[in-house]
């Protein structure tokens, strides 16, 4: 179970500091599948920063299983179970996708387990294994790779910031798939930074967060009705969804 | 009479482990040590005793020739010229290689100049490693001169290496390549400590049809030097692609000088050069995957230069 306790987060600006967290309370339980909405600027990628490390809060803490980790290195929350994908996957040259993955899994996985995570995440394995994380992969592959080292890791809570983000449509709503699948096989908890319809309507749990604060929580039944129709829930196009767009 | 320091040397320089298969010359502490030879590869002394010739019948398919050179005695200081024919028609793998080790107070030097007649049709892959090691306060220098004359649809890779230990090294390479021949090269360098590393290209494109691709990665960490110097002539309607691509770490010092010289109308040439730190999202990302800052760092360094 990860806690945060009245987490604020300021950073220096030109009229001085500005408040992005505001005393920010949230819990992710155990086994569920949590979907973070909201206007863009609001704090939803900083909350994720912060979980995983990246940035540190300016005050309040940080439980995770009831162990105070405010202080702790990226590294060592790493180790503990919670594991990160990035908005804007990183390219690494001379990185293969393979050592990537055997990285993540913290051992020296085969081949064969390697593309078992790849095919998880629709790519065909012998492609892609060998290949290197540089620019010639596009972004909804360098997506798609991301998405795989956090299943290699396997830990108790990944966290996706906009994973819908930076790839094309046709390329998200099978990315979507990949979602619906680990909501149901994962043992761990799912917390994913997202405004598309689709990701909101297999969550257990929405929040909305604005303006540094949660504007809105609650199970998915009780939320989404009221975000239809806002920036906070942002319908696929419908034609392309039922895959009529030829007609 | 290849003594234990020295087979450790050239495990590094050649992968050889015992001794290798096919044609090959080994050189420690200015001797040879071993030689063999084939039907098809012939390895002569020079008679001045200046380095070795090394001839590749025509046709020769799928052989190779080893021909490393190990200093494990300070303060020897050495110039070699090896000299390799290579016959048309013929598809060999050369390894070359050099390893110093020195823990004495004297510099110790090995200059060893290659030049390559490629013949026609003829395909080569060269591969050449640098190592040093010691503890000894004198400094371990590597000085390759190598030069290359490529013959009419010929082809040549070359693979060089100098990852740890060689405190200065100048390397002067120099090809020269006639109608459809292809020159492929691809230097890996790191330097560290106070090493100070040149490398300087001038590759000629003289035939309608030859192309040339020279790619150096390199990383530069503490207060070492590196420079890159490459330099691509088209001489006739040619293709051509030069590309320095180094990581800059700590305090060291790399200049990239990629340049091009079009002589025909017909040249397509095109150069490229970056210089830049790590990415710090490189960084944390591989830290979000459970590795120290530290272990992060020897990754993308191990990645770059792989």
């Amino acid at each position: 179970m990860l806690e945060l306790k009245n987490i604020s987060f300021d950073v220096a600006d030109d009229k001085g500091q500005k408040e992005i967290i505001k005393n920010l309370s949230l819990t992710i339980d155990d086994h569920k599948f949590v979907v973070i909405t909201g206007p863009n600027g609001g704090g939803k990628s900083t909350l994720a920063k912060l979980i995983a490390g990246i940035e540190k809060p300016t005050s309040g803490s940080i439980l995770l299983n009831g162990e105070d980790i405010t202080e702790t290195s990226i590294t060592e929350r790493a180790k503990m179970g919670i594991s990160f994908a990035f908005q804007q996957p990183v390219r690494f040259k001379g990185i293969r996708v393979l050592d990537l993955l055997r990285i993540a899994a913290g051992k020296n996985l085969s081949v064969a387990d390697a593309c078992q995570y790849l095919s998880e995440v629709g790519l065909c394995a012998r492609d892609y294994v060998k290949r290197e994380v540089n620019a010639s992969l596009s972004g909804g592959e360098l997506k798609r790779i991301e998405i795989a080292t956090v299943l290699a890791r396997s830990t108790q809570l990944s966290v996706f910031d906009e994973p819908e983000a930076g790839i094309d449509l046709w390329s998200f709503q099978n990315l979507i798939k990949v979602f619906e699948r680990m909501r149901k096989i994962t043992n761990g908890s799912i917390m994913i930074i997202s405004h598309q319809e689709r990701i909101l309507d297999i969550a257990d749990e929405i929040v909305v967060i604005a303006n540094g604060t949660i504007s809105k929580q609650g199970p998915k039944d009780e939320i989404l009705p009221e975000l239809l129709g806002t920036t906070s829930a942002i319908n696929s196009c419908d034609r392309l969804e039922k895959g009529d767009s030829q007609k | 009479m290849i003594d234990e320091i020295q087979k450790r040397i050239l495990e590094e320089v050649a992968d050889l482990h015992t001794v290798p298969e096919g044609a090959y010359n080994i050189r420690a502490n200015s001797k040879m040590a071993a030689r063999n030879t084939t039907a098809n590869i012939d390895i002569i002394s020079k008679e001045d005793g200046s380095g070795i010739d090394i001839h590749i019948k025509p046709g020769t398919k799928n052989e190779s020739v080893h021909i490393p050179v190990v200093l494990s005695q300070s303060g020897l200081k050495e110039v070699v010229y090896n000299d390799f024919f290579i016959g048309e028609d013929a598809d060999v793998v050369i390894v070359a290689g050099c390893g110093i080790h020195n823990c004495g107070v004297q510099d110790s030097e090995h200059d060893g100049i290659h030049r390559f007649y490629v013949g026609k049709n003829a395909k080569v892959r060269y591969v050449e490693k640098h190592y040093g090691e010691g503890d000894g306060e004198g400094k371990r220098i590597l000085n390759p001169g190598t030069e290359v004359y490529m013959k009419e649809n010929s082809s040549m890779e070359m693979e060089m290496v100098q990852i740890k230990g060689v405190d200065s090294t100048v390397r002067d390479t120099k090809a020269e390549l006639a109608a459809g021949a292809r020159l492929v090269v691809r230097e890996r360098l790191m330097t560290h400590g106070d090493q100070h590393a040149v490398s300087n290209y001038v590759v000629e494109l003289n035939g309608e049809g030859a192309s040339a691709d020279v790619v150096s990665r390199s990383v530069a960490r503490d207060t070492s030097y590196q420079k890159f110097d490459s330099r691509i002539v088209g001489n006739a309607p040619c293709s051509g692609h030069t590309e320095c691509d180094a990581i800059i770490m700590d305090k060291a010092k790399i200049l990239a000088v990629p340049q091009l010289e079009a002589n025909d109308l017909d040249s397509a040439l095109i150069h490229e050069a970056a210089i830049g730190k790590i990415a710090g999202d490189q960084i944390i990302k591989l830290m979000t995957l459970g590795l120290t800052e530290a272990e992060a760092e020897e990754q993308i360094i191990n990645g770059f230069l792989k």
